[in-house]
């Protein structure tokens, strides 16, 4: 276990640094001069050298990397070009709308997709199974701002019963307000991610309830949820907890999306503007914390896997022989 | 090939759908896109079949319009992806450890970018077109096969065939062509089918951020975003993209079912 764990840090380091790298020079990809940028129309060339020597753009490559690399590694993620307000500031006062919005989809995903995907998978041939089965298959084919668009058409304008956007401008002050506020874009996020989800679950415990073992079990006078509690839940959950990291990173993305259909100021709306306005730290700044958040849950999801599934232990590359 | 599996063709008669509604445009649409003679918002009706849009343009003609493009981000995604990701994924399977371990590493970082975030990127750094968002989509989906083909890859060269064909003095390029690309060729489809529908909403959550195809390209995607502040007075304009992608999607998700298993006799007899 030591020896994976250093193994896997080390993994987790590099990652981190090659990451970095490939941020760095995607940024530096991006066209248009951000002196352009920050300057009226019709600048003299020595305002814009100025400006160059301000941002650092005039030096050679390398070095600029170094000091962008030393302001990363203190958060230090500068300040937009466009309003000229601190990135990191900007990012810590959104964050309280997109965490809570990534996680409440992602909890209410898997406390629906995790006893609907069992269910349906020891129900498979009823009729009701094959209904959720096709439910799946069509959330899986929907743009999530759809599903948003769709939501608020129902429950805010029809039946007025949710508010259609917006979030309370003194935050979670009062959590009841805020609350109500985010009630239908993580009901939107969930539908879609519990739907892939449901397909994971669903394989997951086929695999399982197919298998020798349960056979095995019940053979020797185990009922069957005896056998499954016993045998069968452990090994079902390694494939489902594999995709979780990823299934977390992608409600991310789900909410980065949504925060434009419910008109949230979260960290999506404050990605999209960024990139619409061609503002590189805040792009910058909002990719650096979403990639290393992915990075970490997947190197925790790796742990969990370990503790789960004893065979993996027993090798220091993490997978199976 | 001779049982055709049911959800193979199921997917085929959605998908033909959509492309035949493409194809046609090249030829005829009910009113020219930029016609704006009808009146606004209009309801579906004997004049425009869906009604109109909140610039009076024909719905219908913008839906078929949209049909050209999802096709082409699907496709376009798959031409790029079909041959960049099971090269780089052949190439990290057969490759020493180091230069191995080097692409796992980049393959993760790309992959922990999500395809939308990078499809982003990769559009911010051109001007917003179609062909930005295509080839952004497209190295999003390439790092997704690259992934799954250098697993697959590692998995056949384990097998006992292929060190066999390795003491009879096959060569590496033979070994390939011949043992590894047969054997994973079928998953490589499968996934391939399933890019393609994600390729498809892809486009359409870039074209609704105003990241895709800028107007006058019609994009199913943008459409959402005009209509979703007159859904409650004109809720087709927003059904009807939203199911036109459904079904692309889903047939797509057919299509990538019926390979396997047409691929997999075994998986017909047990579902």
């Amino acid at each position: 276990m030591i020896a994976y764990l250093r193994r896997r840090v080390l993994l987790l380091a590099v990652s981190f640094l090659v990451a970095s790298c490939v941020l760095f020079l995607l940024l530096r990809l991006l066209p248009g001069d951000p002196a352009n940028a920050l300057l009226p129309m019709g600048a003299t060339p020595e305002q814009v050298a100025e400006v160059r020597h301000e941002l650092g753009t005039d030096l050679p490559p390398l070095e600029q990397f170094a000091s962008w690399a030393r302001k990363m590694a203190t958060l230090d993620l500068g300040r937009s070009l466009i309003s000229s307000l601190p990135v990191g500031s900007e990012i810590a006062a959104r964050l309280p709308v997109t965490v809570p919005l990534t996680l409440l989809a992602f909890l209410l995903s898997v406390l629906v997709a995790v006893p609907v995907g069992f269910f349906t998978a020891c129900r498979g041939r009823t009729w009701y199974g094959s209904l959720i089965g096709a439910a799946s298959q069509f959330g899986l084919a929907v743009p999530v701002f759809w599903v948003g668009i769709l939501l608020i058409d129902l429950f805010a304008l029809r039946l007025r019963l949710l508010p259609a956007g917006g979030f309370p401008v003194d935050g979670w002050a009062h959590p009841g307000a805020a609350l109500t506020a985010l009630a239908l874009p993580v009901l939107t996020v969930s539908l879609v991610m519990s739907a892939s989800l449901i397909r994971y679950v669903h394989s997951a415990a086929l695999d399982v309830l197919d298998s020798d073992y349960l056979r095995t079990a019940r053979a020797l006078g185990a009922s069957f949820a005896g056998a499954v509690w016993r045998h069968g839940l452990r090994n079902a959950a390694a494939p489902v907890v594999s995709v979780l990291g990823i299934e977390l990173a992608t409600t991310f993305l789900g909410a980065v999306v949504v925060e434009g259909v419910f008109a949230l100021p979260g960290l999506g709306s404050m990605l999209v503007r960024g990139f619409a306005q061609h503002d590189y730290p805040v792009i910058q700044g909002i990719l650096a914390l979403s990639t290393f958040t992915v990075l970490v849950i997947g190197f925790l999801t790796d742990l969990v896997q370990r503790l789960i599934d004893p065979r993996l232990r027993r090798t220091t590359t993490g997978t199976p022989a | 090939m001779r049982v055709r599996s049911p959800a193979l063709a199921a997917g085929c008669a959605l998908v033909a759908v959509i492309v035949a509604m493409a194809l046609l445009t090249f030829f005829w649409t009910p009113y020219d896109p930029a016609d704006t003679t009808g009146g606004r918002l209009e309801p579906p009706g004997a004049g425009h079949l869906l009604g109109t849009d909140r610039l009076g343009r024909d719905l219908l003609t913008q839906l078929m319009l949209g049909a050209r493009v999802a096709v082409v981000a699907s496709l376009g995604a798959v031409a790029v992806g079909g041959p960049l990701g099971p090269a780089v994924g052949v190439l990290a399977g057969l490759a020493a450890r180091w230069l191995d371990d080097a692409l796992a590493v980049v393959l993760d970082i790309l992959l922990a970018f999500p395809t939308l975030l990078l499809a982003m990127l990769v559009v911010a750094a051109k001007q917003t077109s179609l062909a930005a968002a295509i080839t952004a989509i497209g190295l999003a989906v390439s790092a997704v096969v690259a992934r799954l083909t250098r697993v697959l890859v590692k998995r056949v060269l384990a097998q006992d065939y292929i060190t066999a064909a390795r003491t009879s003095g096959t060569s590496w390029p033979r070994i390939v062509t011949g043992h590894v690309l047969p054997n994973i060729w079928p998953t490589l489809a499968v996934n391939l089918a399933l890019q393609a529908g994600l390729a498809a909403l892809a486009e359409a959550s870039l074209s609704y951020l105003g990241l895709g195809a800028p107007p006058p390209n019609a994009s199913w995607g943008r459409m959402l975003k005009e209509a979703e502040a007159t859904v409650l007075t004109s809720p087709v304009a927003v059904l009807a993209p939203g199911a036109l992608l459904a079904m692309l999607v889903i047939g797509a998700n057919l299509i990538a079912q019926g390979i396997r298993e047409q691929a997999d006799p075994t998986l017909r007899r047990s579902r």
